[in-house]
């Protein structure tokens, strides 16, 4: 089973591998002349003001975690709907209160307004 | 030795390094990247059992969803330096060195003294119920009930995520 | 035996990788064509024959670039950032099948790289993690735009995630199998015995859903907000010179040939040509006629990705959020559970 997966392990190695090499083929032929304006960070030609690491807004940190929560949602749904003509009528049903259930968390967000972005 | 043990050795002496760096790191977001990677051996751990299933969700899930939050939550609090959070959490650290202790004793003790009871893999049948499948099949007949309580888990998970992040979002 | 497996998988991931970069030097060149004929300019014609050396010439130029790293960046994880983008966009191209087996040297190949149980699943899983590489390189790069259009992107990448993730469970429903190859067997068929059997007109919504996600996960316009210029500067990669740059450049391209190619496998029935297996060819000739079919159905999507993008304007970012969390997952939602009464009512 295990010979399946070898060629994905390669791909991926492959894969970094490329980007390695790339990014150092760069440092080697590209030229060097670093100058104290080159080495700024870049806001639109304005002197930078602090650093950017500042605390931001929690809706990217709410988005985040209702991904993970629907994200294990649909990963439930993966070997159901794979299974799904053996199970039938029967798995149909309970996947359909699992559903409900989580549209009621949906809602919930929703009229919260975790979800509005202005 | 065959192809799974080289594989398992391997992935197994990434699996330890990634963690040791992952602790040691002062760096939260370096920290996290190699828990990414420790992720990454732990799905090819699962395919040398065959999990496949398992092994692609570890991925999906972990390193893709929830590393994704831990990243973020790094970032939001601006954890540049992990000195801030070292401060209050001297007892706290006691208290996980002696759960780590415990746990490796326990792990020591079933694997020296009560390793016939350790259930032992069967090649030709892990193959056929590490499968998409199979995992449907048992998990919407055998174990619907655990399936159906997730759900509500879930629903919780979500209500929770809410009330904590609404002071702010007002 | 061993062995041997591992030199034809080298052989395939050789010719599909250079395969994919040659098509991503050409896809860069013809979306500059297309760009310039919409908004009736010229475009690139001076570098070799019409202009088809543009593409060749920026690489080298990005090669010889000098590679800028800022005092305030992160420097480790600056240079890893694009690495992250650049293999997580090659390597998702392991499962998609590419035509059906042929018999070369006396033996049979099957034409896809990895013909694993998981298939889909695993395109959703590497997918997932090119994230980072944006994230990572907002984060690192220690500038305002960089972080802001990391945040978004990452944000706006999660969100489509979540619903190309269930806009394809009608499809599994409807095949019963996670692998790829078996998806694209599975519409070699005929309805009505003349209509091919594909997802596309099997599983509309999820057909148009996907496709839609599929768009926001590749950042192309209209929801390529993560780099909007008039807002961002370059968004993520404001910071970014040389062949830096150029590997996040090259994996957006190559990160939409793979899209295409997913779009294909799953509802445009894969390599099939409809019909063709009654004219009666010979086996070597037809496995080169289906991988030819899977080229020309790709580039199809590739040209319709083009054409949006030059069409359209760009979302708002509430727009595009809405989008994504009020009305793409609920119609996903909807489908599956659609999918599942009628094929109930079926058998």
């Amino acid at each position: 089973m295990l010979e399946h997966y070898l060629p994905i392990f390669m791909m991926i190695l492959g894969g970094v591998l490329f980007g390695i090499v790339m990014v150092k083929l760069n440092e080697w032929l590209g030229p060097r002349r670093p100058t104290e304006e080159k080495l700024t960070t870049y806001e639109s030609g304005m002197e930078p003001v602090r650093t950017a690491r500042e605390r931001f807004s929690v809706k990217f940190y709410m988005v985040a975690v209702l991904f993970i929560l629907f994200d294990i949602e649909v990963v439930f749904m993966y070997p159901w709907a794979v299974a799904f003509r053996e199970l039938g009528i029967i798995g149909f049903v309970s996947m359909t209160v699992f559903i409900l259930i989580l549209l009621i968390g949906l809602f919930y967000v929703w009229r919260k307004g975790a979800l509005e972005w202005d | 030795m065959n192809v799974e043990t080289i594989f398992f050795y391997l992935l197994g002496a990434v699996f330890v390094g990634s963690a040791l760096m992952m602790v040691t790191r002062r760096n939260p977001v370096i920290a996290a990247l190699y828990l990414i990677l420790n992720f990454f051996c732990l799905a090819g751990i699962y395919l040398t059992l065959h999990a496949q299933f398992i092994a692609v969700i570890q991925i999906l899930v972990y390193a893709g969803a929830i590393m994704v939050l831990f990243v973020f939550v790094i970032m939001l609090l601006n954890l540049s330096d992990e000195r801030r959070l070292s401060e209050a959490i001297s007892f706290k650290k006691i208290v996980a060195g002696g759960l780590s202790v415990a746990l490796l004793l326990e792990l020591l003790y079933i694997f020296v003294y009560r390793k016939t009871d350790l259930p032992t893999l069967n090649a030709e049948r892990s193959i056929e119920i590490g499968t998409v499948e199979s995992i449907g099949r048992h998990l919407f007949t055998k174990f619907l009930f655990p399936f159906e309580v997730t759900s509500i888990l879930l629903l919780a998970a979500i209500v929770g995520a809410v009330v904590l992040a609404k002071r702010r979002l007002d | 035996m061993a062995t041997e497996i591992v030199l034809i998988s080298l052989l395939k991931i050789l010719v599909v990788v250079l395969t994919i970069l040659t098509c991503v030097v050409f896809l860069v060149y013809i979306e500059r064509r297309v760009s310039a004929f919409v908004q009736n300019r010229v475009g690139p014609n001076r570098t070799g024959p019409y202009g088809l050396l543009q593409t060749v010439a920026d690489v080298v130029k990005l090669l010889m670039k000098e590679d800028i790293v800022p005092r305030n960046a992160y420097k480790a994880i600056h240079d890893l950032a694009p690495i992250i983008s650049i293999g997580v966009a090659l390597s998702t191209f392991a499962v998609i099948p590419i035509g059906d087996t042929i018999e070369l040297f006396g033996r049979q190949i099957k034409l896809i790289i990895a013909d694993v149980n998981v298939g889909i699943l695993y395109i959703l899983a590497i997918t997932s993690l090119g994230v980072y590489g944006i994230t990572l390189a907002g984060w690192s790069s220690n500038n305002k735009y960089s972080l802001l259009g990391g945040l978004r992107s990452s944000a706006q990448l999660i969100s489509y995630e979540l619903s190309m993730g269930l806009s394809i469970v009608g499809v599994l429903m409807v095949s019963g199998t996670l692998q790829l190859d078996k998806i694209v067997q599975h519409q070699t068929t005929y309805l009505f015995g003349w209509l091919p059997a594909w997802n596309m007109f099997l599983q509309p919504i999820g057909f148009i859903t996907f496709v839609t996600a599929a768009f926001a996960e590749t950042n192309r316009l209209p929801f390529d907000l993560p780099e909007a210029e008039p807002e961002l500067v370059g968004g993520y990669h404001t910071e970014y010179t040389g062949l830096k740059f150029g590997l996040f450049f090259l994996a957006e391209y190559a990160n939409m040939i793979t899209a295409s190619a997913v779009i294909t496998t799953l509802f445009l029935g894969g390599w099939h040509l409809p019909y063709v297996e009654y004219v009666g060819l010979s086996s070597f000739i037809l496995s080169l006629v289906y991988v030819g079919t899977f080229c020309v159905k790709v580039a199809a999507v590739m040209m319709f990705f083009i054409i949006i993008r030059w069409t359209l304007p760009r979302f708002r970012y509430d727009q595009l959020m809405n989008l994504g969390w009020k009305l793409m997952l609920p119609i996903t939602i909807i489908n599956v559970l659609l999918t599942g009464i009628v094929l109930l009512i079926l058998h």
